[in-house]
Formats: C-alpha cells, sequence, structure tokens
C-alpha cells in the first residue's frame, strides 16, 4: 500500500495551491475592471443605468456565490456554451468581484466632497473630466485599503470552486484527505495555506486603514 | 435543438423546499444569537487589561478571519473526529457558524466599544458603577447600537455563507436544491429557484435586523 509522508501531503498541497492563487489574481484583476465599469454606470447620470446597476450589485451581495457558480456551471451549457469547471470559477468570481467592489468603490465615490463637484463643474469641466482628473483620483486614494481588504474574501472565495470539480487548495485537501484519512491533519494544513496567503493582505489593508486616518 | 426550461420541476418538491428554508432560518438564528454572544464576550476580552486573553482572541479572530468558511466546515466535521470529538452534520454546521460568526462579530464590536467616550466610564466608576455594571449599562448598550448596521451585514452574509454547509449533508436549502435535482435532472431550474429564495430571503433578514435594532434601540435613538 501506498504511504505519504507529511512532505507529500504538503508538497501536493502547496502545488494546488498555484491554481488558488491564480484563480484570485485572475479573478480580482477581471473583477475590478468589470467593477470599474459598474461602479461607472452606478455613479452615471443616467437614471436607468444607475438603477441597473444597483439591481446588479443587490443580486450578487444578495446571493451566495455557491448559487453564482452552480447557476453558471450549469445554466451556460443550456444556452450551448461548453463550460470548464476553471471557466465556469474564473467567470462567477469575476462578476461576484465586480459587484463587490463597485459597490465599496460608490462608496468612496460618495466620499468626495460635493464643493469638489461643484468646483471643478464652475471650471467648465465635462462629467468625465470631472471623474478623470478630480473625484476619481480623490476616490482612489481611500479606497486602497477597503479593496486589498476585499482581495482576502475573493481568495477566500476561491474555496467554494472546490464544489463544482475545480482541483484548487481545498479540493486537493479533499482528495489528500480520502487517500490518506488524516482529515485533521490535511485540513489543518488546508487552512495554514489559506492563512498564509489571507493574513498579511489583511494586515497590509489595516495598517493602511490607519495611516489613512492619521492623514486625515 | 433548444433547451426548454421546466421551473414545475422544481415546485413539484416545494415542500423539499421548504423545509431547506426552515433548517437555513434555524441555522442562521442558532449563528446569529450564540456568535453574536461569542462576540460580546470576545469584544469585552480584547478591550480588557489581560494581555494574554487579548492575544488569545485576537489569533481566535484572525485564524477565523483569514481562512474560508467552507474550510472551517470540513475541518469541525472531518477533522475533529479524529481527536474523538464527534458531531453530526447539524452540530457541525451550527458550531462552525457560531464559531465564524463569533470572530467576525467580536472584530465589529469592539470597534464600536473603542468608540465609547472615556468620560462617559469615568462618570459611571465614579456613580459607584462596578466594572461590570459600567459595561454593561454604559459601554456594551451603546457600542450595540453604533454598530448594528455593520453586523447586520455580516450576519447576512454569514446566511448567505451556510450555503456551504450542504457540503458536508447537513440539510439546509443548498442541500434542498442538490436533492432535487438529482431526482429532477433540472439543475439550472433548481439552482435558479433556490438563488431567488436566497436573495428573498437576505432582503427579509435585512429588514427583521432592521426591526429589531429599531426595537431594541428604541429608547436610545434620541440620545
Amino acid at each position: 500500500m501506498l504511504s505519504f509522508t507529511f512532505w507529500d501531503i504538503l508538497s501536493n498541497l502547496l502545488l494546488a495551491a498555484r491554481w488558488t492563487v491564480l484563480l484570485s489574481l485572475i479573478a480580482f484583476v477581471c473583477g475590478g475592471v468589470v467593477g470599474l465599469l459598474v461602479l461607472l454606470a452606478r455613479v452615471s447620470r443616467s437614471a436607468v443605468l444607475r438603477k441597473l446597476s444597483g439591481y446588479y450589485i443587490e443580486a450578487f451581495q444578495g446571493t451566495p456565490l455557491l448559487m453564482q457558480l452552480f447557476l453558471i456551471f450549469f445554466g451556460l451549457p443550456l444556452v450551448g456554451i461548453e463550460v470548464t469547471a476553471w471557466l465556469a470559477a474564473v467567470l462567477a468570481l469575476t462578476l461576484f468581484t465586480s459587484a463587490f467592489l463597485a459597490e465599496i468603490w460608490r462608496g468612496c465615490v460618495e466620499a468626495v466632497p460635493r464643493g469638489q463637484w461643484e468646483a471643478s463643474e464652475s471650471l467648465g469641466m465635462t462629467y468625465f473630466e470631472q471623474m478623470r482628473h478630480v473625484v476619481l483620483p480623490q476616490a482612489l486614494r481611500i479606497s486602497i485599503p477597503p479593496t486589498v481588504g476585499f482581495s482576502v474574501q475573493v481568495i477566500k472565495g476561491t474555496a467554494l470552486t472546490s464544489i463544482i470539480g475545480f482541483v484548487e487548495v481545498t479540493r486537493a485537501g479533499t482528495m489528500i484527505t480520502n487517500a490518506t484519512f488524516q482529515p485533521f491533519l490535511v485540513y489543518g494544513l488546508v487552512a495554514l495555506i489559506y492563512f498564509v496567503l489571507c493574513f498579511p493582505l489583511s494586515f497590509y489593508a489595516k495598517r493602511l486603514e490607519r495611516r489613512l486616518h492619521v492623514a486625515r | 435543438m433548444a433547451y426548454s426550461f421546466d421551473f414545475s420541476a422544481v415546485f413539484d418538491y416545494s415542500d423539499v423546499l421548504l423545509q431547506g428554508i426552515l433548517m437555513t432560518v434555524q441555522l442562521t438564528a442558532v449563528g446569529t444569537v450564540f456568535g453574536v454572544g461569542l462576540g460580546i464576550v470576545g469584544a469585552a476580552v480584547m478591550t480588557s487589561r489581560s494581555r494574554i486573553l487579548r492575544v488569545i482572541v485576537s489569533a481566535y479572530v484572525e485564524l477565523i478571519r483569514n481562512t474560508p468558511f467552507l474550510v472551517q466546515l470540513f475541518f469541525i466535521f472531518f477533522g475533529l473526529p479524529a481527536l474523538g470529538f464527534r458531531l453530526s452534520a447539524w452540530e457541525a454546521a451550527s458550531l462552525a457558524m457560531v464559531i465564524n460568526l463569533g470572530a467576525y462579530s467580536t472584530e465589529i464590536i469592539r470597534a464600536g466599544i473603542e468608540a465609547t467616550p472615556k468620560g462617559q466610564i469615568e462618570a459611571g466608576l465614579s456613580l459607584g458603577m462596578n466594572r461590570v455594571q459600567v459595561f454593561r449599562h454604559i459601554i456594551i448598550s451603546p457600542a450595540m447600537q453604533r454598530i448594528w448596521p455593520a453586523l447586520s451585514s455580516q450576519i447576512v452574509i454569514v446566511m448567505l455563507g451556510s450555503a456551504v454547509c450542504s457540503q458536508i449533508a447537513a440539510e439546509e436549502l443548498t442541500y434542498a436544491a442538490n436533492f432535487i435535482q438529482s431526482r429532477n435532472f433540472r439543475a439550472f431550474e433548481s439552482y435558479f429557484v433556490t438563488t431567488i429564495l436566497y436573495l428573498a430571503l437576505a432582503i427579509a433578514l435585512r429588514f427583521v435586523l432592521k426591526m429589531v435594532g429599531n426595537h431594541m434601540f428604541k429608547r436610545r435613538s434620541h440620545a
């Protein structure tokens, strides 16, 4: 019978953790891009766009990420699009991330004082010039700590993709447990890997936030 | 070949869905009551003078906040029996909910406590209140009022997160959806209906928490 040493278990988990990291990065970057578009709709002058983007955000914030994954994984094949677990995972996490980032950033845009809008408008700037030169640069500064903080939620969210069969670190943990019958050790290590990935980010987010409060 | 949607195949199992909703509500209720209770204790410790206790509680908070709920659930359900601590799916799911919300609410309530003006605490002590009385009457109530919106959002997040409890066969709403789609092979329809139900639950829960907040903090609302 095959036997697994501690190092076999750990190295296999770490190999799978590459996929957790890659998936988190792609979801965060793509989610950021889509989120920016949703944000622009959310703070636009068109009431229809504001309303639609509001529904979009509510749909993703008010339902479980697991359901979003299932709907994409089982729904897209029905309209003739073949999806792998990897593609469904990327797509679901991107949409999920975009909704949360748009909502976080909306708060940051609204935190820019009203007078800044009025001042730039009185300088004859168009809406896009106001956004580009006055509002977004200021919103960007205060948005960094909560955005870094949210990246932790994205990393933790990737664990759910194990349920639709994507082999990242949680899935690898389940597979290794089934082979080694050492759930305490294996899931302990899985948790530790997530902690090592997430803790520096949440620590950094907290420090950034503190520094921002001191600066103001 | 176009796919024809058939939602009636899901509603044939509406009793299963209803049972799932009840279980999700129950899981959320247990998680909320004990989780927030744990959070109050945790926050009290975090703002106490004992350095060792503070270190222990912040280790707990950081450990939970920086690992996925699914992994916490697997660790409790599959890992703990190795130490002779065997739990049913239902008990493991409830325990995971309490531990998870406990960590987040410790952090949220601590922020509320730290916003208490020092003068109020000194005023309470000078009126001859002991430290427990000061905590109960002067610190915790206004702190809870301050952080109630943040805590409410977290409770909704935890309710939605409970969907993964289906993975250890705790029979909540997602488990019901899995069961239904395994019977009628209508995966998309089953999960779509379930998603709408979760959305409705989230909206209802937000409303209930707002009402609870209004009721609890009624007397102090104009203070």
